[in-house]
């Protein structure tokens, strides 16, 4: 009796699973596969391929610009992580006792250039960052600021990227933070008050140890976000001047699709995969240990 | 007494600037969408005017006109966005439904190990899929279809994760008293859990189709032919990093891909915060 209502359950789950696992493991699981494959061969456009075993690997240890887009990348993360964690964190910690209305248009302000998509941003940035009639310039002119060609510079074009990804990425850690202040129990800051905590201890005691599910689930997300930069290059600056925006999934882009080189690709794809793996099993462990302390 | 009442007031007081920081931040954060809803109706000549219009001076339709009655097929784009991204929701809504349901309610043997598949993928870089999917849509001969612009995200990992977080909420009681009234488990699925999950089931389609609009990388390396572009690959290229661009019409470009956005915005609001928050990884 009780065997064949699980055997029913079981078979019950199995169809309702099917076609999400059908278009799964043809659409997703098959090509990472393949893609896993694929970074041992040299391979393009034509159907045969040459078994290369690790040489692509050889190859990408001593690629300079590949070498330049690691680097890159790793400002960004560097750069963006830590911004987006204490913006929106501070920005939720001020919208989140306000009135619905209130907070409706905060989460507006901040949350729909991330609908409204990279594309569209990038091309109104591209308009705003332009060294002559740009907005920017004229805005810090009025400060006395010299114009500065924000794209056109080695040393300026990847911050600007990366302050434009800023602008996008802030609303749905905002809304987070503000959904984890919610939950936490208003008792909680009130003993601690009464036990003589000032702001500071409260915010370090009790609200931070309240928020570190929600802290981390941010921090992942946003490092493997911004392991990923690639709409703003793409459109802004194309990876210059003199590789100064590469990032790697640009040389993916690049290299598959401006080069052919197919095999090539799919091994920089490999060593990304790794990447986050790596970032996201050792943030997991870091800081989901400190979780249950 | 009175230290206290002037503390009070210095808090108040911090509080009065932070809010007003804030405000202000939360302007400069809409200011890009501004200055491309306004750009989009300035000619070329007021679009580069150097003090630039804060408010056009003599707004004009004009990019409008070049962009959709132009030398580009720009209705076309709208029309190809408009299909993928509804058919990537549709589908992602009738997938993520099914297999959340299936992982949230059911137990079957390899639901540990399908699970962890799913929410593996959600934080593995789909870069590594692209080349390979690239090659197999050419095998298929589905280059330039819709079907290549929908396949790769009718399973939606997130959508998954999200309806089946929201079932797990969700007493079993209800289900149990479906099926001891004899209803099989197609109709307990239809009559009960359809219903109820429909917050979740909208949230879903939702972020499906923004998703699906946004979508950038995938289109951009799968389409060549012009009029099976989507508008946001089709837009991007009324700009130019290298060479000078009629700004108003990249304007008029980039407004016309935003709007479906702002509509859905405004419209599910809520089911964005819902969405974000039963989305995020709980414990």
């Amino acid at each position: 009796m009780s065997t064949t209502r699980r055997f029913r359950e079981a078979r019950a789950a199995y169809l309702f699973l099917a076609p999400a696992m059908l278009a799964y493991a043809v659409f997703q699981l098959y090509p990472l596969a393949q893609g896993l494959w694929l970074s041992l061969f040299q391979a393009g456009l034509t159907p045969e391929r040459t078994f290369v075993g690790l040489r692509n690997f050889e190859r990408l240890a001593v690629d300079e610009r590949f070498r330049r887009a690691l680097i890159n990348t790793a400002f960004l993360v560097g750069g963006l992580v830590p911004l987006a964690l204490t913006l929106s964190l501070g920005i939720a910690l001020l919208v989140q006792p306000l009135a619905k209305r209130a907070q409706a248009f905060f989460r507006l302000a901040f949350y729909l250039p991330g609908v409204a998509g990279g594309v569209v941003l990038a091309m109104v940035w591209l308009w705003i960052l332009n060294p002559t009639y740009g907005l920017l310039n004229s805005l810090l002119g009025a400060f006395g600021v010299r114009p500065v060609a924000w794209l056109g510079t080695t040393e300026w074009a990847l911050p600007s990227l990366g302050m434009v990804v800023l602008t996008w990425i802030l609303g749905q850690p905002i809304i987070l933070f503000v959904a984890g202040l919610d939950s936490i129990p208003p008792e909680l800051p009130e003993a601690a008050r009464l036990d003589g905590a000032g702001p500071w201890a409260l915010f370090r005691r009790v609200t931070l140890p309240m928020l570190r599910p929600t802290l981390l689930f941010v921090l992942v997300t946003q490092t493997i976000g911004a392991m990923q930069v690639f709409v703003v290059v793409h459109v802004m600056t194309r990876g210059g001047p003199a590789n100064a925006t590469q990032t790697i999934v640009y040389r993916i882009y690049e290299t598959a699709f401006d080069f052919y080189e197919y095999g090539y690709a799919s091994a920089m794809a490999v060593v990304l995969l790794a990447l986050i793996a790596v970032v996201a099993v050792v943030q997991f462990r870091l800081l989901g240990q400190e979780i249950e302390h | 007494m009175n230290t206290e009442r002037f503390r009070a007031r210095l808090t108040g007081a911090c509080r009065g600037a932070a809010l007003l920081l804030l405000t202000l931040v939360a302007l400069a954060s809409l200011l890009p969408l501004y200055w491309m809803a306004t750009g989009s109706l300035k000619l070329q000549q007021n679009a580069m005017s150097v003090p630039p219009e804060w408010f056009p001076q003599h707004p004009t339709f004009q990019n409008y006109q070049k962009l959709l009655f132009g030398s580009k097929p720009v209705l076309r784009w709208f029309l190809n966005s408009v299909v993928t991204a509804s058919a990537i929701a549709a589908t992602a809504v009738f997938t993520s439904t099914m297999a959340g349901y299936a992982f949230g309610k059911k137990r079957f043997p390899g639901r540990s190990v399908l699970f962890g598949l799913i929410v593996v993928t959600m934080i593995l870089p789909r870069e590594v899929t692209l080349v390979p999917l690239l090659v197999l849509m050419r095998q298929l001969g589905w280059v330039d279809s819709y079907l290549a612009l929908v396949a790769p995200f009718i399973c939606y990992p997130f959508g998954i994760f999200l309806v089946r977080q929201f079932m797990q909420a969700v007493p079993n009681d209800l289900l149990d008293a479906a099926s001891l009234d004899g209803a099989g488990e197609w109709a307990t699925f239809a009559r009960v859990v359809l219903p109820l999950a429909r917050p979740a089931i909208a949230a879903v389609g939702i972020f499906a189709f923004v998703s699906g609009w946004n979508e950038y990388l995938w289109q951009l390396m799968l389409l060549n032919r012009e009029e099976m572009l989507t508008l946001p690959v089709g837009v991007s290229k009324l700009v130019s990093s290298l060479t000078s661009f009629d700004m108003g019409v990249a304007m008029a470009g980039a407004t016309f891909a935003f709007l479906p956005m702002l509509i859905v915005y405004l419209a599910f609001q809520d089911y964005f915060v819902r969405g974000i928050t039963i989305g995020a990884v709980k414990g």
